[in-house]
């Protein structure tokens, strides 16, 4: 009997008992983190079966591996294949026949080859395809589109700078697929108003209608504004409509919530009440780089009470219009006025102390407005969770001790550029909620504020420090100890950061992005120790790292298989350690300036090697020492080259360069 | 901009510009007795293309002596151009007028073989003759090189009407404007010729009936008149006339049929019109050629009060006949005549362009022919339109039609994937392991790069010839896909013609 018990206990698997609805539900909450969903999977064969038809959504880095993936998850609905840079019509077919009637989705998106046969598999056997994403793909033409509209339950279409697609296309789509409800035809610089009209009086049910930089007039917008279910309607840089021809239409579109008539420079406060009319649901508009904002286009706005979103950026303003804003009935939630001239203390007062609701706000680069608006903002809107105010120049650093004080939710702040210092950073560490904090070329900051913000932000996810040259290695230390969930942080040309930064910086497990450029002190010592303690670290950018050598590539390439991209211009890499970096199957995008030890040779076997890649920068010098046949070979594999021939600069002292950089301003 | 709309417009551009024909016909004619260009060319030829590349031949050959070249502008883009594929041409009819030209150059290349012979003679005679000899040879080859042209422009359709204006346009060879062009309509119309032969003279050929038009003498109103009344039997739909406010006729079968109306009473001519009856009776005595005689019959009528006549078809049971219920009156006689023949006859004349459209009214074949073949917005229902609002307009209205994307692009689409892509993807999966089977690959590509460039002098048939002189390219194959902006890109850098790159956008 004791015998018996152990052997029962070893037959028995807890798991077993369970039912696959928990064990999905488990897997749901592991879903944060890739690395976790692998050591579950690796964990039994049981937990692979689980594993493999609890996952829905693949994004596979390469094609060939395709068939095999996708034999292991029988349940993909998602898939995509944005990574490859290549997709074949036989790995459409295939995916087609795989994934039948489970696939909902799938993003091809910046990869090439496919055509319409490819398309037509996936229209034909996916009948539950409803979204496509096909943006970039600029040689697909009408065909591939005659293939698309065979996809009869469509109901989202991306077409972004799908350029050789005409009218007839766009029809074949608009009469194909009857139920599309987001269709983005941004750059099909091919389709006018006879296409886009049809669009909008065949499929009755879009409510996302993506007509960026079409050359259209207002002669498709009365069938649009027809549209029953229309609620976001973009007409970015639509310079063929205009007031004359906007003023015909009777009336606007009733549905519409959402308006992006940015760049469209001849639509002016006429034009833009008649399209508006009617739409009482109002409630994001985005007017940037449009024509000036005056009182009368603020007036003509007065009335719409849902209006909770306006982004007037890049636009002249004038006082009058940002005080009509400040009288509009709607309470304001998101406010972006980024290089807005004409924006004035008085202007942007009156604005702020009418909307107290204000989320998020964004003043970069209203170089007017001085402590006078930062007091006004910070009295008055107390819940804001983002301030952008990048290069208030005139902005004291007293100002920024108000922010901490008032403002403590603030999720997002930028202050790239101004004048703070470590008394105003000591106060901003009251904002416990802060997650993207951005200090790049604050020159007055120095560790003593940062370890203030170490202290009292640790939710802190993003930190820029770029230029910043006071900060040294304490300061990073206090961060990397105080803020756990870092997932990027840039100390470029913080001259005197070292490797205990690095070491300390290891700790930060979740570390997606390091930006390093210019820390001449970091050796490859540093580097192993991010490579180790950061599984996840996808950027990595040591140019101008010269002690960055072979040593710290081989760690790298054996712990962070994670790594995407890498910039190692200037380092002192050689071909060995660039050869090891190709153990990294999801390396992509590689960028090799100046390498001085760098041979045609060894180059030609790492680009070889390393068959994932798709963006390769190097010295122009390599297109005529390497092999021509190689490059069409490693071109014909999906990679792109960019042949660069810039002359090396010296790097300017950190000072002295923002002062270059203020003279060059007006 | 499109290579191939360019191109065009340089065809275009150019021609017009040969302003100074003296200039012309004498590069054209050394160019032309250059006896080694031409049977270069032609020993290339292979045979089933003959007829095709020789008119590509002597079109580039006249395009190349006219040494105006246009500056490339950007140019608007003409829509009729692009119809302007090399599909519809009847190359019989091509060969015809080309054997026909070529006897002419002969028969010139002889006389001035004799002129050169006699010249050695008669040394120290005055220039008076030889003066004669030029104007006579000039004359001979101005009117080959018009009927060249024209026979070019029949080759393209669009092309031909911009000629038919700068022909005429060019007073020198003005009076050739009307020889010229019933001719070349001819070539086309060849199938259609002997039913049009009953008509005699009143049936002519459409060109020469817009040329008296543009006269504006008084026959060209009855034209415009019978243009308009062939429409009129549609438009009428709306009219409402109360019945017994208007009296009704109706003609037999056989008057309706009947292929003249107006007959000579002295000779017995039959004609459609009175306007050509008058014209007629000229010939038959001074009486007839008074102002009063030549003038429209007025009409008396005006002092009485006038009852208005209407029109019924003979035919039992039409909707246009006395007897029908809902009965639709007609309101000239020569309603009655299109309505008999459109809805009771035979259509008995066919498009020889298409052979699919057949009509019984003759006018309605003439309306048909000049726009058959540029219909190119086709709906998937088969339906054809000139123009893209009208196929859209369509497929808004009916429910389940999509437009029809044209063959070739369908043709090129799936080709492209079984050679060129899919080809190159298996390479590519197998290049992965070893560097040496990426030669294979690499060679793939550089074909199928040829293919295009080949494609592309094929596409541009008549232009790039005389652009770029591929010469060797057309000994590839031809190509399956058309495509890629290196193609085109690779084509501009080798023609130096070219200041502008077209890839780019």
């Amino acid at each position: 009997m004791k015998k018996q018990k152990p052997d029962n206990l070893k037959g028995f698997n807890p798991f077993n008992q369970l039912p696959q609805e928990i064990i999905f539900t488990i897997l749901d909450l592991l879903n944060s983190n890739p690395l976790d969903i692998k050591s579950f999977s690796l964990a039994c064969k049981s937990f692979y079966a689980a594993e493999s038809k609890h996952r829905t959504s693949l994004k596979p880095l390469r094609q060939e591996h395709l068939p095999s993936i996708l034999s292991r998850y029988p349940n993909i609905a998602h898939l995509h294949l944005t990574r490859c840079s290549r997709v074949s019509d036989t790995c459409l077919s295939f995916v087609s026949h795989a994934c039948a009637s489970s696939l909902r989705s799938i993003d091809l998106s910046r990869t090439h080859l496919f055509s319409a046969s490819g398309l037509l598999g996936l229209a034909l056997n996916c009948n539950n395809l409803v979204e496509i994403d096909l943006s970039n793909a600029t040689e697909l033409k009408d065909s591939a589109m005659a293939a698309v509209s065979q996809a009869k339950n469509l109901e989202k279409l991306w077409l972004a700078r799908c350029k050789s697609v005409t009218d007839l296309g766009v029809g074949c789509v608009a009469v194909g697929c009857r139920k599309l409800k987001s269709i983005c035809l941004k750059w099909c610089l091919g389709i006018g108003d006879l296409g886009v009209g049809l669009l909008a009086v065949k499929c009755n049910h879009i409510c996302y209608l993506d007509l960026s930089y079409l050359p259209i007039t207002s002669k498709c917008l009365s069938p649009i504004l027809k549209l029953q279910h229309l609620e976001d309607l973009v007409l970015e840089g639509c310079f063929g409509i205009d007031d004359d021809s906007l003023a015909v239409l009777k009336h606007g579109c009733n549905s519409l919530k959402s308006l992006d008539v940015s760049t469209c420079q001849n639509i002016s406060h006429n034009g833009l009440s008649s399209l508006v009319s009617g739409a009482v649901g109002l409630q994001q508009l985005t007017l940037a780089h449009g024509s000036p904002v005056t009182s009368s286009l603020a007036d003509s706005l007065k009335k719409f009470s849902m209006l909770q979103s306006v982004k007037l950026d890049g636009c002249l303003i004038s006082y009058d219009g940002l005080k009509t804003i400040g009288n509009w009935c709607a309470s304001l939630r998101e406010l972006s006025l980024s290089k807005c001239s004409g924006v004035t203390d008085e202007g942007l007062s009156s604005i702020v102390t009418r909307h107290k609701d204000l989320r998020k706000l964004d003043i970069t680069c209203c170089r007017k407005i001085t402590d006078v608006s930062i007091s006004r903002i910070t009295n008055s809107c107390n819940s804001l969770t983002s301030l952008r105010m990048e290069s208030c120049t005139l902005v004291s650093r007293e100002a920024f001790v108000l922010i901490g004080q008032r403002c403590h939710l603030l999720e997002e702040l930028d202050l790239t550029d101004n004048e703070i210092d470590d008394k105003g950073l000591k106060y901003i560490s009251r904002c416990s909620q802060l997650s993207n904090l951005k200090l790049g070329i604050c020159l007055n900051i120095t560790d003593e504020g940062l370890i203030h913000i170490g202290r009292g932000c640790s939710k802190l996810l993003e930190l820029d420090l770029y230029r910043s040259v006071e900060i040294t290695d304490s300061g990073i230390i206090a961060i990397a100890q105080g803020c756990p969930g870092l997932e990027m942080i840039n100390i470029a040309y913080c001259k005197d950061i070292t490797d205990h930064s690095l070491l300390s910086l290891s700790k930060c497990s979740r570390l997606k992005t390091l930006e390093s450029r210019g820390c001449s002190m970091i050796t490859s010592l540093g580097l192993t120790a991010v490579a180790v303690g950061c599984k996840e670290l996808t950027k990595l950018d040591v140019k101008k790292c010269p002690n960055i050598d072979d040593a710290g590539m081989l760690p790298l390439a054996h712990f962070s298989q994670n790594l995407r991209q890498i910039n190692l211009s200037h380092s002192s890499v050689t071909d060995i350690g660039l050869l090891s970096l190709a153990g990294i199957s999801c390396l992509q995008n590689i960028t090799i300036l100046h390498l001085k030890s760098l041979t045609p040779t060894g180059l030609a076997a790492v680009l070889l090697a390393c068959g994932g890649l798709t963006k390769v920068k190097l010295q122009a010098e390599f297109k005529w020492l390497l092999p021509h046949r190689l490059i069409e070979h490693l071109e014909a594999r999906g990679c792109t080259f960019q042949w660069r021939d810039k002359v090396l600069q010296v790097e300017l002292d950190p000072k002295c360069w923002k002062l270059r950089l203020e003279d060059l301003m007006p | 901009m499109d290579l191939k709309e360019r191109v065009c417009g340089e065809l275009q551009k150019e021609v017009p510009k040969g302003a100074s024909f003296t200039n012309f016909n004498t590069q054209h004619q050394q160019k032309w007795e250059d006896p080694s260009s031409t049977s270069d060319y032609s020993t290339r030829i292979e045979p089933p293309f003959q007829a095709f590349n020789q008119t590509s031949q002597t079109q580039s050959l006249l395009l190349c002596n006219n040494q105006i070249k246009v500056p490339m502008q950007d140019g608007s883009v003409n829509d009729l151009l692009q119809a302007s594929k090399i599909q519809d041409w009847d190359p019989s009819a091509m060969l015809n007028n080309l054997s026909f030209l070529g006897q002419k150059i002969h028969q010139l290349q002889d006389l001035v073989y004799l002129i050169i012979g006699r010249k050695g003679q008669v040394l120290g005679r005055p220039d008076e003759l030889l003066v004669q000899q030029q104007q006579l040879v000039t004359a001979d080859l101005t009117s080959i090189i018009v009927q060249l042209i024209s026979t070019a422009g029949s080759l393209l359709p669009s092309v031909k009407q911009t000629l038919s204006a700068a022909t005429t346009s060019l007073g020198q060879c003005g009076e050739y404007g009307g020889v010229v062009f019933p001719s070349s309509a001819q070539g086309l119309n060849d199938g259609v010729q002997p039913q049009n032969a009953g008509g005699s003279k009143v049936s002519e050929p459409p060109n020469s009936v817009d040329i008296t038009s543009n006269n504006g003498n008084e026959q060209s109103n009855h034209i415009i008149e019978e243009h308009e009344l062939k429409d009129e039997e549609d438009a009428e739909e709306g009219e409402n006339l109360l019945p017994g406010t208007y009296e009704i006729l109706q003609l037999e079968k056989e008057e309706i049929l009947a292929p003249h109306t107006h007959f000579c009473t002295i000779c017995g001519k039959g004609f459609k019109r009175d306007a050509n009856l008058r014209m007629h009776m000229r010939g038959h005595g001074d009486e007839y050629k008074t102002p009063g005689a030549l003038a429209k019959p007025t009409k008396e009528s005006s002092s009485e009060p006038t009852i208005i006549k209407r029109y019924s078809c003979p035919y039992a049971g039409c909707k246009r006949n006395k007897d029908h219920k809902k009965f639709q009156p007609l309101k000239t006689i020569l309603c009655v005549k299109n309505h008999y023949k459109r809805t009771h006859c035979d259509k008995s004349y066919i498009c020889s362009r298409c052979n699919t459209k057949k009509f019984s009214v003759i006018a309605d074949l003439k309306t048909h022919e000049k726009h058959c073949g540029k219909d190119k917005w086709l709906c998937s229902c088969g339906t054809t339109f000139s123009r893209k609002d009208k196929l859209f307009g369509h497929i808004t209205l009916f429910q389940g039609h999509t437009p029809a994307i044209p063959s070739d692009e369908i043709k090129a689409a799936p080709a492209g994937t079984s050679d060129g892509a899919t080809n190159k993807v298996g390479s590519v999966n197998f290049n992965l392991s070893s560097y040496v089977s990426s030669e294979s690959e690499v060679q793939s590509s550089s074909m199928d790069i040829k293919g295009g460039i080949d494609d592309a002098v094929g596409y541009f048939s008549p232009l790039s010839f005389d652009t770029c002189n591929f010469g060797g390219f057309h000994e590839f194959p031809r190509p399956t896909f058309d495509d890629s902006e290196s193609s085109f890109a690779f084509l501009l850098s080798s023609s130096c013609n070219y200041s502008q790159k077209s890839g780019e956008e």
